[in-house]
């Protein structure tokens, strides 16, 4: 086909139950969230003709392209970063159709993780290696010094930001605390009817003292979720009304790491957060004030602080204090994380809150922004993010 | 360690080539970096070229072991593999201006602030190999 510049669009999202067992193989949780995105959309499966995931996903290109009957599969790529990068998979993406390149782009993240390995457990001996793409040191330089798990070493990278505010760990559980009030009105959810308090917060046990506690990380999950991005006039003709993706981007600054990000020059900011909403702001010409909705990367409670002041939604320091007096609320300037983020819905890998943006958009959350139209909606995994539109 | 007859249970280090001369000093109780043999500059991790002036001229020197500590942690769950009692794994930025994940040891929990100055000191793993820890020192 003639190359030209090709506006992009989300036309299909789909997902998997989210669980603690999912009691079958991470290939076939792949094949069923891609299938439920390929019917969201009105696509036929055999019309993929590119395929993304993580570059840590555990099912192959090509057997998930057999298991879907692709017929002429046109461009595959992973990314690296684990779910820092998860909204990278939407830049990939609406690259290859704004050059031209594909029509039907797959985007899968599936997994067991908490049946089948456990992300927060002590690792096994054959994962206590480097392995290039996941963008992490972490396990060469911290496993010897007790430092083991992504709660460790999150809570070391959010140590400094926290003593320099004065950010408690009480504070953080305003988070906490909001995100499984959406999770409790989410039927999808894993936490669904489940809310807490916040002297729940404050009871759950230390993870890791003095910063994080249980109820500060997300959870472990079985699960999988798929994205169907096509050109925008393509995605007119399909069942659902379209979602623009009006700009991705990715930034990983010198000397940052993915999650043992201890050697860049100021540890109380997210440089890479910083990183990418420079180039999401220039890309799109919107400012945060745009934003009626924010989905924000919650692996550990802090880092949802740290990326609100790093794309602007509030100036260093002041993101507690944003928070505690109902920021991320419906009610709130940016209602965030309103399937209940990766503690209150589930843990795929930052994937599961990328379609509750898309979600928004189309007004059809659980918990739906009301107050305003959804325009657009932020989406953020920390060294990538995106941004979506209304047609 | 307080109790040497019994047989140190922390990991080893994963030693990988570019970083093997750092763990063979640490079993000889030597602390040492990588500086760049043209430009002097001294990085962590350490890595083949140096991203100031791309040299591959590699100098690994003896660093000061003073440090002081940036941010640290309590791992309390899941206590990490290999330790009895939860460890305090620290930040420590170096005099040299790099900074590196360790242990603080002999130090109570309440102690660790931000700013405190600590020292070098090695402690056993498995397999007969050590690993620099630091303790607190006086300023």
């Amino acid at each position: 086909m003639a190359r030209q510049f090709t506006e992009a669009a989300i036309a299909g999202i789909g997902h998997t139950e989210f669980s603690k067992a999912s009691g079958r193989s991470e290939l076939q949780l792949a094949a069923e969230c891609a299938k439920a995105a390929c019917d969201d959309a009105g696509v036929s499966p055999h019309d993929i003709d590119g395929m993304i995931t993580f570059t840590i996903d555990n099912s192959d290109e090509v057997n998930l392209a057999r298991c879907l009957g692709v017929k002429d599969l046109a461009y595959t790529t992973r990314i690296p970063g684990g779910g820092a990068a998860a909204a990278a998979t939407l830049y990939q993406a609406m690259a290859m159709v704004n050059a031209g390149l594909c029509n039907n782009v797959l985007i899968w993240r599936a997994m067991n993780e908490r049946s089948q390995y456990r992300f927060g457990q002590n690792p096994q001996q054959q994962q206590m290696q480097y392995q290039s793409g996941n963008g992490t040191g972490s396990l060469l330089w911290c496993v010897p010094y007790g430092a083991m798990t992504p709660a460790s070493w999150g809570a070391l990278q959010a140590a400094a930001y926290m003593h320099q505010y004065g950010v408690t760990n009480r504070d953080l559980g305003y988070i906490s605390v909001q995100q499984r009030a959406y999770a409790a009105n989410n039927p999808h959810a894993w936490f669904y009817g489940k809310p807490i308090t916040l002297e729940d917060h404050q009871n759950s046990k230390w993870i890791q003292e003095p910063w994080l506690r249980l109820l500060d990380c997300c959870q472990e999950s079985d699960g999988g979720v798929a994205i169907l991005v096509t050109s925008l006039a393509r995605a007119r003709d399909l069942k659902q009304k379209p979602v623009r993706l009006v700009g991705a981007a990715q930034s990983i600054p010198y000397n940052v790491e993915v999650i043992s990000n201890y050697y860049h020059a100021d540890l109380t900011v997210m440089p890479e957060a910083r990183g990418v909403a420079k180039r999401l702001w220039a890309q799109t010409g919107l400012s945060p004030a745009d934003m009626q909705a924010a989905m924000i990367y919650d692996a550990f409670s802090p880092h949802v602080l740290l990326q609100l002041e790093a794309f602007g939604f509030c100036k260093p320091g002041e993101a507690k204090d944003f928070v505690k007096s109902g920021g991320m609320s419906l009610d709130g300037a940016l209602p965030t994380n309103t399937n209940g983020g990766l503690s209150g819905e589930a843990y795929i890998h930052g994937m599961n809150s990328m379609i509750e943006g898309v979600r928004q958009i189309r007004g059809t959350s659980h918990n739906q922004v009301k107050r305003r139209k959804v325009e657009h909606v932020l989406l953020s995994s920390g060294m990538a993010g995106a941004v979506l539109a209304a047609d | 360690m307080s109790e040497p007859e019994t047989k140190p249970t922390r990991i080893p280090p994963i030693v990988t080539l570019d970083a093997k001369f750092f763990w063979d000093g640490a079993d000889r109780e030597e602390f040492l970096g990588e500086r760049c043999g043209d430009c002097g500059h001294y990085t962590f991790p350490p890595r083949p070229m140096c991203p100031q002036c791309f040299s591959l001229k590699r100098e690994h020197v003896p660093l000061s072991g003073r440090g002081t500590v940036v941010g640290w942690t309590i791992p309390r769950h899941p206590m990490p593999f290999g330790f009895k009692e939860s460890p305090v794994v620290a930040v420590i930025e170096l005099e040299e201006g790099i900074r590196m994940v360790s242990n603080v040891v002999e130090v109570a929990y309440e102690q660790m602030k931000p700013g405190l100055p600590v020292q070098v000191a090695f402690a056993p793993t498995m397999n007969n190999h050590k690993v620099p820890v630091f303790k607190p020192r006086s300023a």
